[in-house]
């Protein structure tokens, strides 16, 4: 093992420099998996820029809403300390035992005694802009960053307080603190830390556009950035949600996005790269706005290429602009023009048919770019890491996490512009790497969970306590939560009711406990939002406060409450209630339930032997564990093997034979070729799988499951494609360059078709990779031949991120580029020699081109085929275009909804190779931490059979999907193996005599529920007699 | 009571899908009539063919059972065997002077929230037009006073 090698006894203890969404994901799974984690953020909460965004794409998730749980995990962890504000200053040592020194600045608060309560930024005098919300209105010099902060603790800001600034004046804050937390003799404190590894995750800054004179950002106060447009979304942000213009507060009618300012761009900055997000994040902006606007909002995105090529864009990008209304520009705007005597603004731009036109709007958003910021620069540097041409952190394809220097990882847009997704997958990726080199060190220094005492309270009637969360405006602004809460203080059995801003935030956890303790407490219901998110972390709180997990009900208000009747208050309060009211006559009937614990078999199994499934093997194999590699061929390596080169040009053969080799000679990893996964039995910890040799079958053992099975590309009817010789698909022409086939070598003129198959109905999504690919191979032909005449014929082109300077370069070598519309294809017709004739319409020129080719590539889509099976076998989802689906597309990207079993590469969906590796280590990284338990919990909800009622009919034995159910021949009665038994209580509506009772799902829950629904129904009716 | 007692609509969703669905369409900001109470369930497997008929007897006008896509329940098939009682169940309706279109079995998946918002509203659409639940007599008697002879059900 690799661990091993290092020689040293490595320190069981990771630093993660950053604590955006990146390095939050990184430092939960550092420390869920065994290490300490010390969380350094420059500024006094942890969240980044996530936290400032309004609403998430594809799926329109609240950001904060999705964010909140982990934030609020990564701040009550163990095993994780938040050291903020704090700066790394200076690193000494080597991988697997660093010293690094950090600052951490002062507070001026003592952390232990603020209650945040936000006296001290009343009583303030002094305004500064608030960064947070992008200036867009002040916050005091004693502030907390945001609502939901974690921690959530003011601070004062030195820069700007009186104190400081008058020489000891002042001190309003220090006066009104009611717990004596203002300490402005505290200091900027050096601290030298011991760890083994570092993760960087710093994050980026969205480019400044005041270089753009010529749209006059500095100026013009309707002219936005996409960040300050969050804000004005965002219900947290300046005008709490509504949508206004910053000018005079009207709302907007009309509003403008222009893209790619500060990327793809040397003209007013030296940002060559696309940042990646902002074509994505444009639409998510006016299809949000068009939903706040109340008359029609007019909503139009001005764009050089339409860059949605992740997961469900496309679809995304249709549905704005067929169904949505959303309008597509394709141009880039020269200048922006006040309109004198208005706030409004006026651009000029040419269309695509070369009509100059002109247009007012009430605002325009700027869609800036991504750029990491000058002090993080200086970290990287004081850290020894080398930067890109673009200066973002400097990885290979291969280890897309490994800075230059050893020890250090990097995820998220520190490393190139990338979205959310992507970031978490590199963070998951970086702890695996972490975690491989510091394996030796796992548990050294990481504290084991306490277990928390439980009260007995079986001989206490219930005594429920009732929170309501007013989610900002979310919920309040529909729901009157007042209402909600005073009519839940009349129900039975509830002794206490409170109102929260934000129920789920850190401080309102530690006054749920104390209300608990306070009042004796041994229910609780919380009404805010859905318990598919929340519900764990309302659990753990109760379950600190002494009280068993389980007795604990959670009401949607939100999701299935204030955002479904958003016009209708009073009907909304009223379902408000109603619901409470089942949720608290249910939580009533609860007992506590036990869970017990299950040993974990610390064996992996990973199907597909490419470069994600090998990848993934050896992430779990370095860090000590067994791996079962599951390969349908007789060979390693998949598609990998076919690839020439990435799009850095790196070659890709010698890294996959070395990846082969050290998949050979691991000893933890068996590799079984000419292999199936025949059937799959058990769960989390505990899964006995069936492997088919060749027709022998095997049983291997494993307690996690990672799937990596790949994907084909699609074999195009059009185009001539197996007709003529002449025509190739992506991976024939690399091929063919790398055999030197004379098609190629002898070529005077080339072609590319983008899109064969992609963005089109039946497949609604782009395959990612392929411009880039056809760009590559381009630049290779111009290369081999420079008086070769190359065309690419493309829809839009994809080159996102860093990839953008190759289609610069490409550009500079000669190769032309041509567009075409999906509706007017290039047309493929064979000559009379047997030679090719492509007929494009070139929208610039308006006039149809005739181009001969003497080799055409296809750049054809990438597909999958037959996933039905494993997704079956192993209970997990799949998307309409057959690719597996994931729990949760921006936090979750490589877990599934069953625990246990992840994905990986291009079974997940279309992507280069560097980011199939990025997510085969986050997969790993994923399934280490469950096979670095020492057992897994079972037990909870699950059904249990009372032998004094049953019959022994077994009705249920037959009805149970899992065989958890026996037939005790002795007895005469049915029995539930609760360890198999997955809580789903089939068998309690099956069987005749109710004797089975699902633990939590109980038949007088569900009755009581039922009945409460209806109470007030069923109180009128005795009313009137 | 000030509130109109009708409609009453019973929405009974698996947590894995129809639940996680119905977040979506909140998410999503779709709107469907409030007069929907959820009660969530772990699987629709769990939900006995007498849960139902309680609900009737309570008084719900129309009551729906919403799972997962066939194939995609997490506990392999309990959806099917939901389906299989609710449309047992819908015939035996008849038999007890209720119409079987009070109530429906769905499979709404979690990214189908359009979907769900339109399960809700066809709910409380076919509850407009059938009336109040007939032991509700005081509601159905008004109601029915309101309807022209000729549309008359009972």
């Amino acid at each position: 093992m690799k661990s091993q090698q290092q020689g040293t006894n490595p320190v069981g203890a990771v630093m993660v420099v950053g604590a955006g969404i990146a390095g939050v994901q990184a430092a939960l799974d550092l420390a869920d998996a065994g290490f300490y984690v010390y969380v350094v953020e420059a500024k006094p909460a942890i969240g980044g820029v996530m936290a400032q965004l309004d609403k998430t794409f594809p799926t329109n998730d609240c950001s904060m809403c999705i964010l909140s749980p982990k934030l609020v995990e990564c701040g009550r962890h163990l095993n994780i300390e938040i050291l903020a504000p704090a700066r790394v200053q200076g690193i000494i040592g080597e991988p697997g035992n660093f010293t690094v020194t950090v600052n951490q600045a002062a507070r001026y608060i003592d952390m232990a005694k603020c209650i945040a309560c936000g006296l001290c930024a009343e009583k303030c005098p002094k305004k500064v802009p608030d960064a947070f919300n992008q200036g867009l209105i002040s916050r005091k010099a004693a502030y907390v960053l945001y609502p939901q902060a974690v921690p959530l603790k003011y601070a004062i800001d030195p820069v700007n307080c009186l104190y400081f600034k008058k020489g000891g004046k002042c001190k309003a804050c220090e006066k009104f603190c009611p717990t004596g937390a203002v300490d402005f003799s505290q200091t900027d404190q050096p601290r030298d830390i011991q760890v083994g590894a570092v993760v960087l995750a710093p994050g980026f800054k969205p480019y400044d556009p005041t270089k753009y004179a010529a749209y006059h950002y500095a100026s013009l106060p309707n002219v936005v950035t996409s960040m300050e447009f969050e804000r004005i979304l965002s219900a947290s942000g300046p005008y709490q949600g509504h949508l206004v213009r910053p000018s005079d507060h009207k709302e907007p009618q009309k509003i403008a996005w222009l893209q790619c300012v500060g990327s793809r761009d040397l003209n007013h900055c030296d940002n060559s790269h696309c940042s990646a997000v902002c074509c994505m994040y444009a639409i998510k902006e006016a299809v949000i706005a068009k939903e706040h606007s109340k008359d029609g909002l007019e909503a139009a995105i001005f764009f050089m290429d339409m860059r949605t090529m992740g997961k469900d864009f496309e679809k995304y990008y249709w549905r704005a602009r067929d169904e949505q209304g959303v309008r597509f520009i394709r141009t880039r705007i020269h200048s922006v023009d006040p309109v004198p005597g208005t706030d409004d603004l006026s651009i000029r731009y040419l269309d695509e048919d070369g009509t100059l036109r002109a247009e007012t709007f009430d605002m325009l958003v700027l869609s800036v770019g991504l750029e990491v910021a000058p002090e993080v620069l200086e970290t990287g540097r004081i850290l020894g890491i080398d930067f890109n041409a673009n200066k973002f952190a400097e990885t290979s394809s291969f280890a897309p996490v490994a800075a230059t220097r050893p020890g250090i990882f990097v995820c998220g847009a520190f490393q190139g512009p990338k979205d959310i997704p992507q970031s978490v997958m590199e963070a998951s990726a970086s702890a695996s790497a972490a975690g491989d080199l510091l394996a030796a060190a796992r548990f050294s220094l990481a504290k084991k969970k306490p277990e928390f005492a439980e009260r007995d309270i079986s001989q206490e009637t219930p005594r429920i306590g009732v929170f309501v969360c007013h989610c900002g405006i979310n919920i309040a602004g529909v729901i009157d939560v007042e209402a909600v809460r005073d009519y839940a203080g009349t129900l039975p059995f509830v002794e206490y009711v409170e109102n929260n801003l934000f129920t789920c935030s850190q401080d309102t956890q530690e006054i749920i406990k104390e209300r608990i303790k306070e009042h004796n407490l041994n229910r609780i219901v919380v009404a805010s939002c859905t318990p598919k998110t929340h519900e764990p972390l309302f659990q753990e709180t109760i379950k600190e406060a002494g009280l068993n997990k389980y007795l604990f009900e959670l009401v949607n208000i939100r999701d299935q409450g204030s955002w479904v009747h958003m016009h209708e208050p009073e009907r909304a309060t009223r379902r408000a209630k109603d619901q409470v009211r089942m949720g608290v006559a249910k939580v009533g009937l609860q007992q506590p339930l036990r869970e017990f614990t299950l040993p974990i078999t610390k064996a992996g199994l990973v199907i597909g032997g490419g470069a994600a499934g090998m990848e993934a093997a050896l992430g779990l194999a370095d860090q000590g564990f067994k791996v079962h590699l599951v390969e349908k061929k007789d060979f390693l390596g998949g598609h990998a093997l076919k690839l020439n080169h990435t799009w850095r040009g790196e070659q890709v053969k010698p890294y996959v034979d070395g990846l082969v080799q050290r998949v050979t000679k691991h000893p933890q990893i068996e590799v079984h070729l000419n292999s199936e996964v025949t059937d799959v039995q058990g769960f989390v910890g505990n899964f006995h799988s069936t492997l088919s040799t060749r027709g022998r079958e095997v049983e291997v053992e494993h307690g996690a499951a990672i799937i990596a099975t790949g994907a084909h590309s699609y074999k195009p009817n059009e185009y001539l494609y197996k007709e003529n010789p002449r025509v190739l698909l992506a991976l024939e022409m690399d091929q063919a360059i790398r055999e030197k086939n004379p098609l190629v070598t002898t070529a005077k003129c080339a072609a590319f078709i983008q899109c064969v198959g992609s963005r089109e109905p039946e497949r609604p999504y782009c395959s990612r990779v392929c411009c880039t690919h056809s760009v590559e191979s381009a630049i290779r032909l111009k290369e081999l031949n420079p008086d070769m005449d190359v065309y690419v014929l493309y829809r839009d082109l994809r080159t996102y991120g860093p990839r953008e300077n190759l289609y610069k370069e490409a550009r500079e070598k000669g190769v032309i580029f041509i567009r075409f519309h999906a509706d007017d294809r290039p047309q493929v017709a064979q000559t009379a020699d047997g030679g090719l004739q492509v007929t494009v319409k070139d929208l610039i020129l308006g006039l149809p081109i005739t181009i001969r080719p003497d080799v055409l590539t296809l750049a054809s889509a990438i597909i999958v085929k037959e996933q039905e099976k494993l997704a079956k076998m192993f209970k997990v989802p799949l998307n309409n275009e057959g690719f597996f689906l994931e729990a949760h597309m921006k936090l979750r990207p490589v877990d599934f909804a069953t625990e246990g079993v992840f994905v990986a590469g291009l079974a997940h969906y279309p992507k280069p190779l560097d980011e199939a590796i990025a997510q085969a280590k986050a997969a790993a990284a994923r399934a280490a931490v469950v096979l670095s338990q020492e057992s897994i919990k079972a037990g909870g909800v699950v059904a249990s059979i009372d032998p004094a009622l049953c019959s022994g009919c077994q009705a249920c034995v037959g009805v149970c999907p899992f065989g958890a159910i026996d037939y005790k021949e002795t007895e005469k009665v049915c029995e539930v193996n609760q360890a198999l038994c997955k809580g789903c209580g089939t068998c309690a509506a099956n069987c005749p005599s109710e004797c089975i009772t699902l633990l939590g799902f109980s038949h007088k829950q569900i009755y009581t529920q039922i009945d409460q629904a209806l109470a007030e129904l069923k109180m009128a009716a005795e009313a009137a007699g | 009571m000030k509130e109109p007692e009708f409609p009453r609509i019973l929405g009974i969703c698996c947590r894995w899908c129809s639940y996680a669905g119905a977040d979506l369409a909140g998410a999503m900001r779709l709107q469907y009539p409030p007069e929907i109470r959820i009660m969530m369930v772990p699987c629709t497997g769990r939900v006995d063919i007498l849960h139902i008929l309680k609900a009737f007897e309570l008084g719900f006008d129309t009551i729906f059972l919403s799972g997962c896509h066939e194939g995609d329940c997490h506990y392999l098939a309990g959806n099917i065997k939901a389906k299989k009682r609710v449309n047992k169940l819908k015939k035996d309706l008849v038999a007890l002077g209720l119409e079987p279109e009070r109530l429906e079995m769905f499979h709404v998946s979690s990214g189908e929230g359009p979907k769900f918002a339109g399960v809700c509203t066809e709910m409380h659409e076919r509850a407009l037009k059938l009336g109040p639940n007939p032991v509700k007599r005081e509601a159905r008697a008004a109601w029915l006073a309101t309807q022209p002879r000729a549309d008359i059900a009972v």
